[in-house]
């Protein structure tokens, strides 16, 4: 049993106590949250309001150690957590960032309605599975030398458009527009290049997906105008990250942050919490290590985007540009931000472990087009649930440093998933409801059957209810590419 | 033997033997059995790893994420491991040969790709008089 007090409604507060320089705070509802009471009881030294209490005890954090309703329990930090560090005096530390480095979600829009694609759904499905190299041991056509890792580390989305993937015009839809500036290649090391040198436009397993979703309601006919959604739609999202290269990077990273921790004498009440002073040479070296993993992901979602387009192009008879990116959100980032702390503006480190960057209207860093709006927070659902976008708020940015959650949040584990489901009924099920599934290996969907997952309706209705992001669009599954 | 064990969002893996070495390579048996059937996978290529760390439980994180190293850059899976452990003055180091083959789609039934090994749950501890547990979480 964790102590949590009800402050306002759906926010908890963890309150300080022994070690934690912060409180912990919590955006959930009664339910979702006597969820997460009941699991750190069942396991109470490993368990999501303890990863947060434990993420509130790293030097430097400011404000609150804070999680939004998809948390869950992760590797040292919860997954679905923000931790936000003051650039003098903070830290950098590996659980709040992880493994799956900028793991993200990349949005495209397509001129289509459902009616339209209807009658070729299954081709389409077909041309995706087909198109999209994805599952254990799968390889892109792309196969780079060393020196053009290094250029996609350096580069990001950009050298996708340069080598003929992609289109310029996404770059203004990305977050940092596809490219982190302060990415050292030179850091990263040759095994972990090694393993990109095939896996460049790959989507990878587990909970990483290409899946193509109609617009089923808009809850705000304005907003959806301006980001050009519409009832009724097919839109495209692709979930993956940064592959081998950025899961090594996490593993080198892992041992020199472990010394670090030793070096500089800080105290980590979890060794998967191992950190650096942000300005010493080790923390540095991390940062720069992961904005170049960063900038591997940028890389990887826009040559599977391209690749997407290329099925539409063949299936639907559509030039590539009609098929355009609505946004692109990171989930696993450390990002230097501005925000207020006790009424100054202060120069930070925000941490996102399994969350979003959600900034309010006229935020700087939201693209010019969506200025009015907030940017784009795209939730992804289970393949037999919704997904949404939303936008995010000015509260947000006084509130989460502008941050907001990813997705559902799993509630079940992968090995009980297995004991409840199997993949086959999984697919005959999502098919009855009209949503096609390809998949690359039954096991892995039953490990992701939707009941796996919180219901995401009543995730997002928190967030939404607590002005932390504004609902614009649901959609439903339609086609799920799984690895 | 080995098993896996549960966490939230991803997965447990512990081995348990007679010595270190065997419940590290039961641990490394568990790693393979959630990405593949690892009773079809031939054990024919040697492939060699070694690894140092300071203490016991980085050096199994350590030799599990290099195992997944190995799997990428050589496009093989594994399923028998004869691992050595040599305790120096200031760490460990081990040396294992891994043996497999490389993947077949059809005939491993690929199961979910392992992203990482992480110091979560690590846990080394002697459970009996001859019997050694090793585990932690995966990423996947």
């Amino acid at each position: 049993m964790v102590k949590t007090e009800s402050v306002d409604q759906d926010v908890w507060e963890i309150p300080r106590s022994g070690k934690m320089n912060v409180p912990g705070r919590v955006w959930a509802n009664k339910a979702l949250m006597d969820a997460l009471q009941e699991e750190a009881g069942e396991k109470p030294e490993w368990n999501a309001l303890n990863q947060i209490q434990n993420v509130a005890m790293l030097p430097g954090i400011q404000k609150y150690s804070l999680a939004l309703p998809d948390v869950h329990c992760g590797y040292g930090a919860a997954v679905g957590s923000v931790g936000a560090f003051g650039w003098e005096e903070g830290v950098i530390a590996f659980g709040l960032i992880g493994f799956d480095i900028n793991c993200g979600l990349q949005t495209l829009a397509t001129p289509f309605t459902e009616a339209e694609v209807l009658p070729k759904k299954k081709e389409l499905a077909d041309a995706l599975y087909k198109t999209i190299p994805a599952g254990l041991g799968s390889s892109g056509k792309i196969k780079l030398s060393l020196d053009q890792v290094d250029e996609v580390l350096e580069k990001g989305a950009r050298f996708a458009l340069e080598n003929g993937y992609g289109l310029k015009e996404d770059l203004h839809f990305l977050e940092e527009s596809g490219r982190m500036q302060n990415a050292d290649a030179s850091l990263v090391s040759v095994d972990a290049k090694e393993r990109l040198k095939s896996q460049l436009g790959t989507l990878g397993s587990g909970n990483h997906y290409l899946e193509v979703q109609v617009v089923e309601r808009v809850f705000d006919e304005k907003s959806a105008r301006a980001l050009g959604l519409f009832e009724g739609q097919i839109l495209v999202s692709i979930h993956c990250g940064s592959r081998g290269l950025g899961h090594q990077v996490g593993a080198d990273s892992l041992e020199a942050l472990d010394k670090a921790t030793k070096k500089y004498n800080l105290f980590v009440p979890d060794r998967e919490l191992v950190c650096a002073p942000i300005q010493s040479e080790e923390g540095q070296n991390y940062l720069k290590a992961v904005n170049a993993a960063t900038n591997c992901a940028f890389a990887n979602r826009e040559v599977l985007a391209h690749l997407t387009r290329g099925a539409f192009e063949r299936v639907m008879g559509i030039k590539e540009k009609e098929v355009c990116t609505l946004y692109g959100v990171g989930h696993n980032t450390a990002k230097v931000e501005k925000h207020k702390v006790d009424s100054k503006t202060r120069k930070l480190l925000v941490q996102r472990k399994g969350s979003t960057r959600g900034f309010g209207p006229g935020s700087r860093d939201v693209p010019e087009k969506y200025a009015r709006v907030g940017q784009p927070v795209i939730v992804g659902g289970t393949m037999g649930t919704h997904s949404y976008v939303l936008t995010g708020t000015e509260k947000a940015m006084k509130e989460t440093f502008g941050s907001a959650l990813h997705g559902a949040g799993r509630t079940l584990s992968r090995v009980k998933a297995l004991r409840t489901w199997n993949g086959e009924s999984v697919v005959q099920d999502l098919a009855r409801k009209g949503i096609l599934v390809r998949g690359h290996g039954l096991k892995g969907i039953a490990e992701e059957a939707p009941g796996a997952y919180k219901d995401i309706d009543e995730v997002v209705d928190v967030v939404a209810r607590a002005g932390l992001c504004k609902k614009v669009v649901r959609v439903k599954p339609w086609i799920v590419v799984k690895g | 033997m080995f098993e896996l064990f549960e966490h939230q969002a991803d997965v447990g893996v512990r081995g348990i033997g007679r010595s270190w070495e065997e419940a590290f390579q039961e641990t490394a048996k568990a790693l393979f059995s959630i990405m593949v059937r690892i009773e079809r996978v031939k054990h024919v290529h040697p492939v060699r790893v070694q690894v140092r760390a300071p203490d016991l439980g980085a050096l199994l994180v350590k030799f599990l994420n290099a195992l997944l190293v190995a799997r990428d850059k050589k496009g093989m899976v594994f399923s028998a491991f004869d691992v050595v452990l040599t305790q120096g003055k200031e760490d460990w180091a081990l040396t294992c040969t891994a043996r497999g083959e490389k993947l077949n789609v059809v005939r491993h039934e690929p199961g979910t790709e392992v992203k990482a090994a992480s110091y979560s749950e690590l846990v080394l501890k002697k459970t009996g008089a001859k019997e050694f547990l090793a585990q932690c979480i995966v990423d996947v």
